[in-house]
């Protein structure tokens, strides 16, 4: 079965310009997302995952430097005119991101938020505006939707705020959502329900989405495809059920073992990783993890590593010295 | 929300009652006997002491007080010995030359500066930013009576476009009072507009880096409709206060440019019932005065409610 | 019109503090003209200039000349003479005047972010009520009553500044007066008076020094406004403000009268207010004071 490639990362790269040098905070990467497919992006904070989303939505910050091609729906989005991007965004491309404390508008109302986009993308009047947002509120699990269209977001609770933002995403029926760490600033009793929503309406509307998050275990069971990234690369990249079974970077099988688990033994100890992330500012010569991996060799000090096909030409890797693991550690 | 108007209600009773005893007090400290000013030639001590009785000077300064507060709050502010007019019949006379030129200033003041501002926060860094940063800056240097001089001179003198000094009232002939009051209410707003630009190009670079700024912009919203109505909002909090405070302090009439302008305002009425001691409508004026200047900054407290819902249920 | 309620200038920092630690040019040509209208107004007496009360009725608004660099006035006084003898009483008044308003302001700010409590709400509060005066009112109320001087002046002016000055030394307090090192030295059992000598007001004065500066400014503007009314200084002695007022007379045949004064005033103004407002966004301890 082949599906339509809807969105195509291409040899992106971003750097920033700081005080302390150049940084890159995306290095050369690749990515697809197939229409209507789930991709997880997974990596520690500082990797370059939600710069990595800015510049697929490019919401780069103005001193940000942009190289490769970002192609969505056919177009190249860095060629786009800032007219045509505009009337991209929030229609066929729509985010959620981490803190909808933060992300919504606290001086005017859940109404509003929600109308404008419509009125901007579809052209609604005010009354059927109206009625579809609330249509949309219920849709995402929000009691009593005309009642909330008139307040505002600091009265909501976190989940419900989320929410909010997951129906203004929604709201003009995406092709592509990107998800940016959606649940990990709310109550691990909402995570569930908020991931599960998300699920469901990618499903029903054959939406695309890319889910963006440091915890493997959220990729687990929700997603297609995972691709994890690190110090701006991504260093393995596979089927969601591939990559947890037969996983190959160290980095990953680190990340696994570093999730809690709910069958161990009580007083466990977790095996978090050693070391911090390199500074992006001074790139390594060889492998980035390698001062930080169990398994490093001296020609993983050395040479960076190339991405590698696996068992599959879906099963990408980045690693000179690859684990094997099969079955056992699996989500 | 009514809970909101209540507690401040409450701070506000306490302040008018400090602002009414310290304007009396130091009036009454005012060295210069009432007595002797008012009779003058005819002051001899027999003259002077039937006088002092007969205004009840000779009581103790807090009878006094609260004579002069109960019929404060009866609406009898007392009259002017020289003019014989009530404290409330000039301040109704002059309030609305002040009032005219206070609300000129300030219009002209927010239409320099607003603009002006959200389009530096816009391209916050650019030339043109720098240059009217640099500008209000120095715009803040220049005082009121230097702008003044310089406008008449400018206009009154060398363009001859308008006039230096004079007043006619808005009811009698606008154009002609619009024609007066252009200069002064523009020199007035020269002043004001560099601290309205600057506060609010600041507040609003700091909130075009907002979290939910970047999610306006990935809804795909227009520009200026991010800029009006998602930035500008949150932003006014400090221009409310400014402008609140600046009308609060232009009530007491510009005085400078009332007197260079020679515009029959509160202010010049002040500075007249100085030079005359004319103790009775310095201290009702001065009091109104105070007084309209604590219940403005009520009033902005009240707005700031109004602005941002947060404050209005009690959060933030 | 400036006052010398400088209460939201304080607390509008703004971007100041991410220009970081450039002392750009403006900043260096600011104080080397603070310090030349400084020097130049103390050693007038010395400088080789015509008295500036000597009057040439013959020679008057007479134009620039070897003789009379800025040319004279309307009673035949030299002009350059006559601003460098004024920058003396405009500085003079504005600098003094602020030293009141420190003082005292800066020590009620500190006392009361310091207790806190009823004292610091009846500090506060009677400020407030200070404020509520339309302070210009009150400086003619007291020249006019007790007599114009430059003394009357400059103790009214500073007394005005009071509580501006008491709002940036409670807020630079308050935010100090959390922090560790006064936490330890209360622990270390230092009384409060040493606490508020040895550990508060070093970091405090920082601050008000900036806000000194910027004082320094309002004074000199508010004093050139009442002497541009003849309310200010005394006639016959003569500020900037009363030089720019008797300028006023002559806009039509010799404008320069006007504007030679208001120029000095602006740039020193100028340069007061470019000086403190760089050293208010260097030490700033963290704004927020509103």
């Amino acid at each position: 079965m082949t599906e339509r490639t809807l969105l195509s990362v291409e040899d992106v790269s971003v750097e920033l310009p700081t005080p302390r040098g150049n940084l890159r905070a995306v290095d050369r990467v690749d990515l697809t997302v197939g229409a209507g497919r789930t991709l997880g992006v997974v990596g520690e904070s500082g990797c370059g995952k939600t710069m990595l989303s800015r510049a697929i939505l490019q919401l780069l910050p103005k001193k940000a430097k942009l190289s490769g091609r970002v192609m969505f729906d056919g177009q190249d989005l860095l060629q786009l005119s800032p007219e045509r991007l505009r009337r991209l965004r929030g229609r066929s491309l729509a985010v959620v991101f981490q803190d909808p404390m933060t992300s919504l508008n606290p001086v005017l109302t859940i109404g509003t938020q929600l109308i404008e986009t419509l009125q901007e993308h579809l052209e609604l009047d005010e009354a059927t505006a109206k009625k579809r947002s609330v249509e949309l509120l219920a849709a995402v699990g929000i009691p009593a939707p005309e009642q909330r269209l008139v307040q505002y977001p600091h009265q909501l609770s976190g989940g419900m705020r989320q929410r909010v933002a997951i129906a203004i995403a929604l709201s003009c029926e995406p092709k592509l959502l990107i998800a940016d760490e959606p649940t990990t600033a709310l109550d691990v009793t909402i995570q569930a329900q908020i991931l599960d929503l998300l699920a469901r309406e990618q499903r029903r509307r054959h939406m695309a989405m890319i889910l963006i998050t440091h915890d493997l275990g959220v990729v687990a069971g929700r997603t297609d495809e995972v691709a994890v990234m690190y110090a701006g690369r991504v260093v393995e990249r596979a089927p969601t059920p591939a990559l947890f079974k037969k996983m190959r970077m160290p980095y990953t099988e680190a990340l696994l073992a570093a999730l809690p688990r709910i069958d161990a033994a009580p007083h466990t100890p977790l095996p978090a990783i050693s070391g911090r992330p390199p500074d992006p500012t001074r790139p390594l010569q060889g492998c980035s993890f390698s001062p930080r991996c169990r398994y490093a060799v001296a020609r993983c000090h050395a040479e960076k590593p190339a991405l590698t096909e696996a068992e599959s030409r879906e099963h990408q890797f980045a690693c000179f010295h690859p684990i094997e693991i099969h079955a056992g550690a699996g989500a | 929300m009514l809970l909101f108007v209540a507690r401040r209600l409450l701070y506000l009773i306490p302040v008018l009652i400090a602002v009414s005893l310290l304007t009396f007090f130091i009036a009454s400290l005012l060295p210069g006997d009432l007595a002797y000013v008012i009779l003058g030639d005819q002051a001899t001590p027999e003259n002077v002491a039937a006088l002092r009785k007969d205004m009840g000077l000779d009581q103790p300064v807090w009878i006094r007080y609260f004579g002069w507060l109960g019929n404060i709050l009866q609406g009898d502010f007392g009259r002017s010995f020289r003019t014989g007019q009530t404290v409330l019949q000039a301040v109704t006379e002059r309030l609305p030359v002040s009032f005219e030129l206070m609300i000129l200033a300030e219009i002209t003041g927010l239409v320099i500066g607003v603009p002006l501002a959200i389009v530096c926060a816009a391209r916050s860094g650019s030339a043109f930013d720098r240059f009217m940063t640099g500008s209000a800056f120095a715009m803040l240097s220049v005082p009121a009576f230097l702008s003044a001089i310089l406008l008449i001179y400018l206009f009154a003198v060398e363009l001859r476009w308008l006039p230096a000094t004079g007043y006619v009232p808005f009811t009698e002939d606008p154009a002609a009072n619009l024609r007066f009051m252009v200069l002064p209410a523009l020199t007035l707003a020269l002043a004001e507009w560099p601290g309205i630009m600057r506060v609010l190009r600041s507040d609003m670079i700091a909130t075009l880096q907002e979290d939910y700024i970047a999610l306006a912009k990935a809804k795909g919203l227009k520009a200026s409709r991010i800029l009006f109505v998602h930035a500008l909002k949150p932003s006014s909090l400090t221009l409310v206060t400014i402008t609140g405070i600046n009308i609060g302090r232009l009530i007491g009439g510009a005085v400078i440019v009332e007197t260079i302008f020679a515009l029959p305002g509160l202010g010049r009425l002040l500075v007249g019932a100085i030079y005359t001691r004319d103790l009775i409508i310095l201290q009702g004026v001065v009091l109104l005065v105070a007084a309209g200047f604590v219940i403005m900054n009520f009033i902005v407290d009240l707005l700031y409610a109004v602005l941002d819902p947060r404050i209005r249920h009690g959060h933030a | 019109m400036a006052t010398l309620e400088l209460t939201i200038d304080e607390g509008v920092a703004a971007e100041p503090a991410k220009r970081g630690r450039r002392l750009g040019l403006l900043f260096w040509v600011a104080i080397g003209w603070m310090t030349f209208m400084i020097a130049v107004a103390i050693f007038a007496p010395v400088l080789p200039l015509p008295s500036p009360t000597d009057m040439d009725m013959l020679e008057r608004r007479a134009p620039f000349s070897a003789e009379h660099w800025l040319g004279t006035d309307g009673l035949g006084r030299d002009e350059l003479s006559r601003l460098i003898y004024g920058a003396r009483i405009s500085l003079v008044v504005g600098l003094c005047a602020p030293v009141i308003g420190l003082t005292i302001g800066g020590a009620l700010g500190m006392l009361a972010g310091y207790f806190r409590g009823r004292f610091e709400s009846a500090v506060v509060g009677s400020m407030d009520v200070l404020l509520a005066f339309p302070p210009l009112i009150l400086a003619m109320a007291v020249t006019a009553y007790l007599g114009q001087s430059i003394l009357n002046l400059t103790l009214i002016l500073g007394f005005l500044g009071v509580p501006a000055f008491m709002r940036v030394a409670r807020a630079a307090t308050l935010t100090l007066a959390r922090r560790e090192f006064v936490i330890a030295a209360q622990a270390l059992g230092a009384t409060h008076a040493r606490i508020l000598l040895r550990e508060l007001l070093p970091n405090v004065a920082l601050p008000l020094l900036a806000f000194f500066l910027l004082a320094v400014a309002v004074t000199i503007v508010v004093e050139g406004a009442l002497s541009f009314l003849g309310l200010g200084v005394p006639p016959p002695i003569s500020s900037w403000g009363s030089m720019i007022g008797e300028g006023r007379e002559s806009l039509e045949v010799a404008p320069r009268l006007a504007f030679l004064p208001a120029a000095a005033m602006f740039l020193t103004v100028l340069s007061f207010n470019l000086v403190g407002d760089t050293l208010r966004a260097l030490t700033d301890p963290r704004q927020g004071a509103l």
